[in-house]
């Protein structure tokens, strides 16, 4: 099964972790990735700008809204996103377990239930 | 009794008897819950309808279980096509696993799959306040209505839950594996507190006929539990506790019940206290006490219940063995059950 983990975090700025934590952190989600590649069950991994660089947009009685800031103004934001393949959601919680910001922010587990891949859609309906 | 009759009464031991075997074999591979029950529910229905003509198979279990599995692969295959998705070779996979309708119906024992159904329906992953209704239907086999009557909830409100909780397994991916030798003793008490609530449901239905009694069952599930785990000694005080209450099924007869210390103790199954004395002792020796922590409530419970028993014995209730363990029980597991039986026990003369 496809499942990808939502890496939810509080945000802090680069003059808040300091070079050293910063340095630490970058490692620790490098030593991840290679961990996941290794193992043969990644599929993307993508580590995102703060919530500070977002922008979101919504259509409204046919009119756009674009409005700085993130969806949910929350302390933790999403971070980063790990989707992986694996037999099923104890191989999935397993991974999450790694995640480095596991410590100190929250892995959200979501089973993927259909992706558009080659020309089609393929899985399971998502709502049913 | 008519050929009818008697095809209703197999067809309805069959899966009594072996509901949750059933069900564990069925949605083992899809994780499916809901459709492993569909499934079942057109075997019997089937089984219903050809058995008095045909007459009752060999093997109605295995009959039952090759018609469920024949219905589930129809329906996985229609499904396939209908939404022009392929399903993955690990999936088709695990969908035929071994096979066990021939084995079935060779009449080769079926494996006993329901502990890990148990641990698929105590996974951490689930609501912790759905897992043993969850499991009491799973596993057990009892319809929604009988569950949300136990819990005190609407019966639709309470089928709602299972729903959720069943598309929750399906969706997330929860496997009906035993979880690793790491996992296991945190997962282990949402199971036993399963089983207990399957026997408190069973007992407050009072059945006087023994064969519509799932209590038997609810014992030799929560023996198996024990045996699995090995060293767990909550395991083996709710395998005593309820070896020890089954010991005293003879007596419970008439309405309503005699109380349990005015019954004939003559009544009472010898060979069933001697096992639960046996479990009890099994616990004991696995908990370790005096390391200052207090005996866990299925021991507690379990060692209550021998006391009563060993009236048969001795022909003398032993009631300040029973009022200490009655407060030791109230402090560990404060439920109203213990607190109403400690008053009883304090009524009585303890002191």
């Amino acid at each position: 099964m496809r499942y990808t983990l939502l890496l939810q975090y509080p945000e802090m700025t680069a003059d808040d972790l300091g070079p050293e934590a910063l340095a630490e952190g970058m490692r620790a989600f490098d030593e991840y990735a290679e961990a996941f590649d290794a193992a043969g069950v990644l599929h993307g991994a993508e580590v995102l700008h703060s919530s500070s660089a977002t922008t979101t947009v919504r259509l409204r009685d046919g009119q756009l809204f674009v409005q700085d800031g993130p969806f949910a103004d929350t302390r933790e934001q999403l971070g980063g996103i790990f989707t992986v393949e694996v037999d099923d959601l104890d191989a999935a919680i397993d991974w999450a377990g790694k995640a480095p910001s596991v410590g100190w922010g929250a892995v959200e587990v979501r089973p993927v239930a259909t992706r558009f891949a080659d020309g089609a859609w393929s899985g399971t309906a998502p709502v049913r | 009794m008519s050929t009818t009759e008697e095809s209703r009464a197999a067809a309805e031991r069959a899966v009594r008897d072996s509901y949750g075997r059933l069900i564990a074999l069925l949605a083992s591979g899809t994780r499916d819950l809901a459709l492993a029950e569909d499934c079942l529910a057109d075997a019997l229905e089937r089984a219903l309808r050809t058995w008095p003509d045909a007459g009752v198979p060999e093997n109605p279990e295995g009959w039952l279980l090759t018609v469920a599995r024949n219905r589930l692969r129809d329906v996985l295959a229609s499904a396939a096509r209908r939404t022009n998705a392929p399903l993955d070779a690990a999936a088709a996979a695990r969908h035929d696993g071994p096979d066990l309708a021939a084995l079935a119906e060779r009449g080769e024992t079926i494996p006993d799959r329901r502990l890990e159904l148990l641990f698929a329906c105590a996974h951490p992953a689930i609501d912790p306040g759905i897992r043993t209704p969850l499991m009491l239907q799973a596993v057990l086999g009892f319809d929604a209505a009988r569950v949300a009557a136990a819990f005190d909830v609407e019966p639709a409100a309470m089928a709602q839950r299972l729903v959720r909780a069943k598309r929750k397994i399906r969706d997330a991916g929860i496997p009906f594996v035993l979880p690793g030798r790491a996992d296991m003793p945190a997962r282990t008490s949402a199971v036993l507190e399963a089983i207990y609530g399957a026997y408190a449901l069973d007992w407050l239905d009072r059945h006087d006929d023994a064969r519509t009694s799932i209590a038997d069952e609810t014992r030799w599930l929560a023996v198996l539990t024990a045996t699995l785990l090995g060293t767990d000694p909550e395991a083996w005080g709710l395998a005593a506790l309820l070896t020890l209450a089954q010991s005293r099924a003879p007596a419970r007869s008439g309405d309503p019940w005699p109380p349990l210390d005015e019954q004939d103790t003559a009544l009472w199954d010898a060979e069933l206290i001697a096992e639960g004395e046996s479990l009890l002792r099994r616990a004991a020796a696995l908990a370790r006490p005096g390391a200052g922590r207090p005996l866990g409530r299925f021991q507690l419970e379990a060692a209550i219940q021998s006391v009563h028993c060993d009236r048969r014995r001795t022909g003398v209730l032993a009631r300040d063995a029973l009022l200490a363990l009655s407060r030791g029980l109230v402090q560990v597991a404060p439920t109203r059950g213990a607190v109403e039986a400690l008053a009883a026990v304090e009524a009585r003369g303890g002191r």
